[in-house]
């Protein structure tokens, strides 16, 4: 069943290469997806065996992850339909600066997304370090390409970028690779396997400075992956310059990949009895990447920045919330659910509103929720969400963390924390709700959407999955199944957090 | 053999100076081939005894890769975007040079202050490993085209990739191929990025890349 997970993507985005009418190529990518999905929904019911003599196991934080992305994409590949319709695939203008430009292929670009889910799945089931790292790596160039979707100069920019600090920082993960390998050579020869589980049993013979120093190099490669201040610097530019729904996926999939990539190193260390260390320093990182992004937040002109830097605040909150320790563990396992959930919404919504008013400066969008009633209740709902507002499932995980730092007498930690997230909502109140009302001026010629009867310039396919996102995360804040509590305590306690 | 062991790892450092203080580009592609190459043959030399099928297929690989498909792909790109030189670099070359040899004595220190678990048959090995990565990534942050990015980080991977050969660490074959195919993708990827840099921008000097900020 692993095998199929991974290997179904594969042969799709194998089978879309070769296709090139739009609608036999839009199928197989639904398909896809929708075959990607219940097989995860078959995961949690019955839990697949291990495959290649454990190397590809499902354990609670990988079922979690691998959720997560599932269900991610499931939402996008169904606006992705409505998306590949309205694009213009001839030549056109761009709306920013007037030149000319043209899409890579719909194969290309539909076949590289299922490759990208196929290595997202690979790193969620991976338990060998260097299996983990060809994976991660793997989804950078994957998902490379889908950043150059809109061939022009912005995008290429934003993809050289990508490619370039992601890989440099990965290849530093690599030789953190070999430290671990280092640290597990107990003589001449005799090896520790570099699986989690063989790490994690014998995690006292392993030698410690070795160790430290991997769990450093691991940290700071897949922390650029992960988008931590201040490896995050490719982070802005990718989320602003790729299609929305690109975005979407960067930030509500693959973020959670990189995550669990260090935390996989975080199980090794708690089990060689040196957890504090490790969580000190995701402590240093996720408060300083906080404080990076409500700064760039302040005055931010682009409302897709805007929610690139959100997404680094975000880690930020997950990285602090590991760093804690205790029950903030399992308020950040709930944390990342409730942020891709989030964060998928707002990119498909903010993608909406870039194809209506054809612009990304803040200042020029005015009157959403007259112009799309829809996409603009969801751009408020969105922005309440993801500001950690009660009702919505942010607001939980945020105040386990906060409840967390304060039972543990952490007060400074605590204030800045709040402080923080205070200053982010004023920022983002001010952003969304200028976007949100006022008097909308002359609309591009042209922008008009698939009209449907309901609303004028919305098509369901743009709407209905940014609004079944929503209503995930307005569920959990009220809700949370006994089963997916049960998966969220394990996944916690697998990291010593409960 | 200890001698040929020490006489390639002084090759190995040679071609980290010349590829910091050369601005042909033509010339420091063909260096970082032989770069490769000579990696390909440092496991035979460092534990002849454990020469397997699985070891010389490994050296074949990586001789094929790092020796000969890179170097064709990057000579390809060079020649689609017609650029031959890596002009004013953000460190000039004498600097860059009095910097690397700063790095390479670092390089030693810290090569001779770490533990090791295990006994090496150079203790030259490790220094060099170190002192190939930090070559590298001065070479990513100094030079301005985006083919001398790639190049550094090329030599940034070599590095690393002898700091694994100099402590014979056994990663599982999959796992070794799998690494060696996603660097080969990524120089694939970066190639035709460069490609594109040059249509659209007529150059490919990275420091102009700079529309995205804020």
């Amino acid at each position: 069943m692993i095998l199929a997970l991974i290997f179904l993507p594969i042969a799709a985005a194998l089978a879309v290469f070769g296709l090139k009418s739009a609608t036999a190529i839009r199928v197989v990518l639904t398909t896809a997806a929708i075959g990607h999905a219940v097989l995860t929904v078959l995961a949690w019911i019955l839990p697949p065996a291990p495959v290649m003599d454990g190397w590809l196991l499902l354990d609670a934080p990988g079922l979690l992850f691998l959720s997560i992305t599932s269900a991610l994409f499931a939402m996008v590949s169904l606006y992705v339909l409505g998306y590949l319709q309205r694009e213009n695939w001839g030549k056109r203008q761009d709306f920013q600066e007037d030149f000319l430009f043209t899409n890579s292929r719909e194969s290309a670009f539909v076949g590289c997304l299922l490759l990208f889910l196929a290595m997202m799945t690979l790193v969620t089931v991976s338990q060998h370090f260097g299996l983990i790292w060809v994976a991660v790596e793997a989804t950078t160039l994957a998902s490379a390409p889908l950043i150059y979707f809109h061939r022009h100069r912005r995008s290429l920019e934003a993809t050289w970028k990508y490619i370039m600090i992601c890989s440099v920082g990965i290849a530093l993960a690599l030789l953190g690779n070999f430290f671990l390998a280092v640290a597990a050579t107990l003589a001449e020869n005799d090896h520790v396997p570099m699986l989690v589980s063989s790490l994690t049993a014998k995690a006292s013979l392993l030698h410690v400075p070795w160790l430290k120093a991997a769990f450093l190099f691991l940290l700071v490669g897949y922390g650029t992956k992960l988008g931590l201040a201040p490896m995050h610097t490719w982070l802005p530019d990718a989320h602003s310059e790729s299609p929305s729904v690109i975005s979407a996926l960067l930030s509500g999939a693959l973020l959670n990949c990189a995550f669990l990539a260090i935390l996989r190193i975080q199980q090794v260390l708690l089990a060689a009895g040196l957890s504090l260390f490790g969580q000190n320093l995701l402590l240093g990182f996720g408060l300083f990447s906080m404080i990076v992004a409500a700064a760039f937040m302040l005055r931010q002109l682009d409302f897709k920045r805007m929610l690139a830097y959100s997404s680094v605040e975000h880690v930020g909150i997950l990285s602090l919330a590991v760093g804690l320790g205790a029950n903030a563990g399992y308020g950040a396992m709930l944390h990342a659910v409730n942020h891709s959930l989030t964060k998928g919404m707002l990119f498909l919504v903010a993608g909406n509103i870039l194809a209506v008013y054809q612009t990304k400066s803040i200042r020029e969008v005015r009157g959403v929720t007259r112009v799309l009633p829809f996409s603009g209740a969801l751009w408020v709902m969105g922005f309440l969400a993801i500001t950690g507002s009660p009702p919505f499932g942010t607001f939980l995980s945020e105040l386990v963390i906060l409840k967390s730092a304060l039972d543990q007498g952490r007060f400074v930690i605590a204030a800045a924390y709040l402080l923080i997230l205070c200053i982010i909502f004023v920022a983002m109140a001010s952003v969304v709700l200028s976007m949100a009302q006022g008097e909308p001026g002359e609309l591009p010629a042209g922008s008009r959407n698939h009209p449907s009867l309901l609303f004028p310039r919305e098509s369901l396919l743009a709407v209905i999955p940014p609004l079944l996102l929503g209503v995930a995360v307005l569920v959990l804040g009220i809700y949370i199944p006994p089963f997916l509590q049960h998966v969220l305590e394990q996944a916690a306690r697998t990291f010593g957090m409960v | 053999m200890e001698l040929w062991i020490d006489a390639l790892i002084v090759l190995l450092i040679l071609t980290n100076l010349k590829l910091i203080g050369s601005s042909r580009l033509s010339a420091c592609i063909r260096i970082v081939a032989l770069q490769g190459v000579l990696l390909g043959i440092l496991p035979g030399l460092v534990n002849p005894d454990q020469m397997t099928l699985r070891a010389i297929l490994l050296s074949a690989i990586t001789i094929v890769f790092k020796g000969m498909v890179f170097p064709w792909l990057l000579l390809r790109s060079m020649r689609t975007s017609s650029v031959r030189r890596e002009m004013e670099p953000f460190i000039g070359y004498s600097t860059s040079m009095l910097i690397s040899v700063g790095l390479l004595a670092l390089a030693m220190w810290m090569g001779g202050r770490l533990p090791l678990p295990i006994p090496l048959k150079s203790p030259l090995v490790v220094p060099l490993s170190l002192f190939t990565i930090m070559v590298g990534l001065l070479a990513i942050v100094s030079r301005k085209k985006a083919l001398s990015q790639v190049l550094g980080y090329l030599v940034m991977e070599n590095g690393i990739y002898a700091f694994g050969l100099a402590l014979a660490l056994k990663e599982p074959l999959l796992v070794e191929l799998g690494t060696l195919l996603d660097v080969f993708m990524a120089v694939f990827v970066m190639g035709i990025a460069i490609f594109h840099i040059n249509r659209e921008f007529d150059h490919i000097d990275t420091d102009l890349l700079s529309a995205l900020k804020g």
